[in-house]
């Protein structure tokens, strides 16, 4: 185990031991912090700013949103497109990288699988919204009715239905276990009676016996396993919402893998921007280094090429395709109405996180913090462009229109970031969040006694 | 399974190395049905102590293959048999359409039930789960051995591999 970790230089200062571990990250657990408040206070704001427009839409109808012919879809889908993305990365994390062994992830996993469970949440809500009716969104699922009728079975938005509600059942058990020997940890530390009652029953009176560990071990290994087609499916299947249709700018071979890369870029940015005030707010610097978000900064820049190699095909493939209509959705995209939306989309995505390239600007936190800001507002503004600009000219000019947002559909939008961002803070306050558990696996010099050996292996 | 044994001897340790090291010698030494307690998974603690491969992978498979076939008969079904309708000529089983609704139960199925073979594998959940001690979940190890006979070599095994306290249990 030492060998491995010799020859680099330790994730977590070797001076911290597995008592540490425990205190440093269940200290929010009993004393938040004011930060902690004033975060609540904004969240729990935006939310309601949510909670009335999405009120007054359900009681007056889908009309208050001012949707009209030719863009019937806008803010909503936007919304769930991003959000669904914003899971995304946190999948990434807990599934992918552990599958590749990049031991970095354990401090960061537990905070990306929470944002990939409420990131999915917010998702979901938004097509419940768009139905109108939400009361009837039970008529989703293929269930014997009095009606003798099925759900199609053929329809993408149908395949949205099991996947998105697949991977938020999947991304919560991959969660819940890798909390229950944490969950037992804080049953075991904490002298209040209502959390030892509390925590008791949710850690599911887990002892850590290492016959338990054994298949603990295998079904945490599985469950990445299954996790991983099953995030890379999720967004190539709502890309297929766009891309099985037949307009020009979303009838497109290249959207799944788009989406996917998309996804994974603007996850990442919203773990860095989570991450970078969660450090700060509770004191975990020394857990969640520059080296992790050095590595997670490579990560962003990765695929913003991606995005960035897909913005270029778009334009490729809509020149090569000698389709008149094809060329024209392109051209109008980066130059006609929503050209301002199309060069933020470009200029956030692809051109800002550039400066990844240079070290010094990976492991500086505020450079870190601003570029993720930049890269969800590109990323939420890739969605828009994508849906609003593909559907406001379409074939016939005489249907053309342009197309605004009202309040409603604003206030949705803000109140979304106020739900994440609400259930984001509950979960920090109340659950461990770093994976205790994984993150005692990594130190270098768990039970402090080797003192004098293992500061010579940190500095040689 | 050996849950929390009643009458065994348990060391404790602060260092997961300490641990591997007593568990192998324990299992030379031939003790039986050893365990050991870890705030998080020591690697390679099944080798130390004999632990047998975990059976979830198999539940995980066959629950994967229920559902995949489930998903896809279904659909096949819905399509085929109890509402066939009849698009431009086009076959009642258009398979390849079926395919992501398909992967999706598979996937569920599979991560359900793989999460619920751990709850049976390690007995879970249990009202009052027997705490050896307060730390197994902070910063300390223990090792368990049961104690056949009278337990004097047991408690003198553990006192000669170097653990911190020796207790009875």
């Amino acid at each position: 185990m030492s060998v491995e970790v010799a020859s680099k230089p330790p994730l977590i200062p070797s001076r911290i031991t597995m008592a540490d571990v425990t205190a440093d990250v269940l200290r929010p657990i009993d004393r938040p912090g004011k930060l902690w408040f004033l975060g609540m206070a904004i969240s729990v704001t935006a939310l309601a700013f949510g909670v009335w427009a999405v009120a007054v839409q359900q009681m007056k109808g889908v009309g208050v949103w001012g949707l009209r012919n030719p863009v019937m879809w806008a803010f909503d889908i936007t919304n769930f497109v991003f959000w669904i993305g914003i899971g995304h990365a946190g999948t990434l994390i807990s599934a992918i990288l552990f599958l590749l062994r990049q031991r970095w992830r354990t401090s960061i996993n537990r905070s990306a699988e929470a944002m990939t469970i409420f990131a999915v949440m917010t998702a979901g809500l938004f097509p419940l919204i768009h139905l109108g009716r939400t009361w009837y969104a039970y008529w989703l699922i293929p269930y014997p009715n009095e009606r003798l009728l099925w759900v199609n079975f053929r329809s993408p938005l149908l395949w949205d239905v099991f996947a998105v509600s697949t991977y938020l059942t999947i991304s919560l058990c991959f969660w819940y276990q890798g909390l229950i020997p944490d969950l037992a940890t804080v049953r075991d530390r904490t002298v209040s009676k209502i959390k030892k009652f509390l925590f008791g029953i949710f850690s599911l009176g887990w002892t850590g016996s290492a016959r338990d560990w054994n298949h603990y071990e295998k079904a945490y290994l599985l469950l990445a396993a299954l996790s991983t087609p099953l995030v890379l499916s999720v967004h190539s299947i709502v890309s297929f919402d766009f891309a099985v249709s037949q307009l020009p700018g979303w009838h497109t071979t290249i959207f799944p893998p788009y989406f996917v890369a998309g996804a994974i870029f603007s996850g990442f940015a919203m773990v860095m921007t989570l991450l970078v005030i969660l450090r700060r707010v509770f004191k975990l610097e020394e857990y969640i280094g520059l080296h992790h978000l050095g590595m997670m900064n490579k990560i962003i820049l990765v695929t913003s090429w991606m995005v960035g190699y897909a913005y270029m095909t778009e334009a490729f493939a809509a020149w090569y395709s000698e389709n008149p209509f094809e060329r024209f959705t392109f051209w109008n995209r980066a130059f006609g109405p929503f050209a301002w939306a199309y060069w933020i989309m470009v200029i956030c995505n692809f051109v800002i996180p550039q400066i990844f390239w240079f070290k010094s600007a990976r492991q500086h936190i505020l450079t870190m913090f601003i570029i993720s800001i930049f890269v969800n507002i590109g990323m939420w503004f890739e969605r828009f462009t994508i849906i609003v600009t593909s559907l406001h000219r379409d074939f016939l000019p005489a249907s053309w229109d342009t197309y605004a947002p009202t309040i409603y559909e604003i206030g949705m939008t803000v109140g979304s970031f106020g739900f994440f961002m609400t259930f984001f803070l509950l979960f920090a306050r109340f659950l461990p969040s770093l994976s205790l558990a994984e993150v005692k696996g990594v130190l270098v010099n768990p039970s402090g006694k080797k003192v004098h050996q293992t500061a010579e292996v940190a500095h040689g | 399974m050996a849950k929390p044994v009643a009458n065994a001897a348990v060391g404790f340790f602060y260092d997961p190395e300490e641990l591997l090291k007593a568990g192998s010698a324990a299992r030379e030494r031939g003790f039986k049905n050893l365990d050991a307690y870890m705030p998080y998974f020591v690697h390679g603690i099944n080798e130390a102590l004999g632990i047998k491969r975990s059976w979830v992978p198999w539940a995980t498979l066959a629950a994967g293959v229920t559902g995949g076939s489930l998903g896809f008969l279904f659909q096949a079904w819905v399509s085929a048999v109890d509402w066939p309708l009849n698009v431009g000529g086009k076959p009642f089983i258009s398979w390849p359409a079926f395919i992501p609704i398909t992967f999706e139960t598979t996937v569920l199925f599979a991560g359900l039930t793989t999460l619920g073979a751990l709850f049976i594998a390690c007995r879970l959940p249990v009202k009052n789960p027997k705490v050896l001690d307060l730390r197994l979940t902070d910063n300390c190890f223990a090792l368990v051995i049961p104690i056949s006979g009278t337990g004097s070599e047991e408690e003198r095994f553990l006192n000669e591999v170097g653990a911190e306290d020796v207790r009875r249990v």
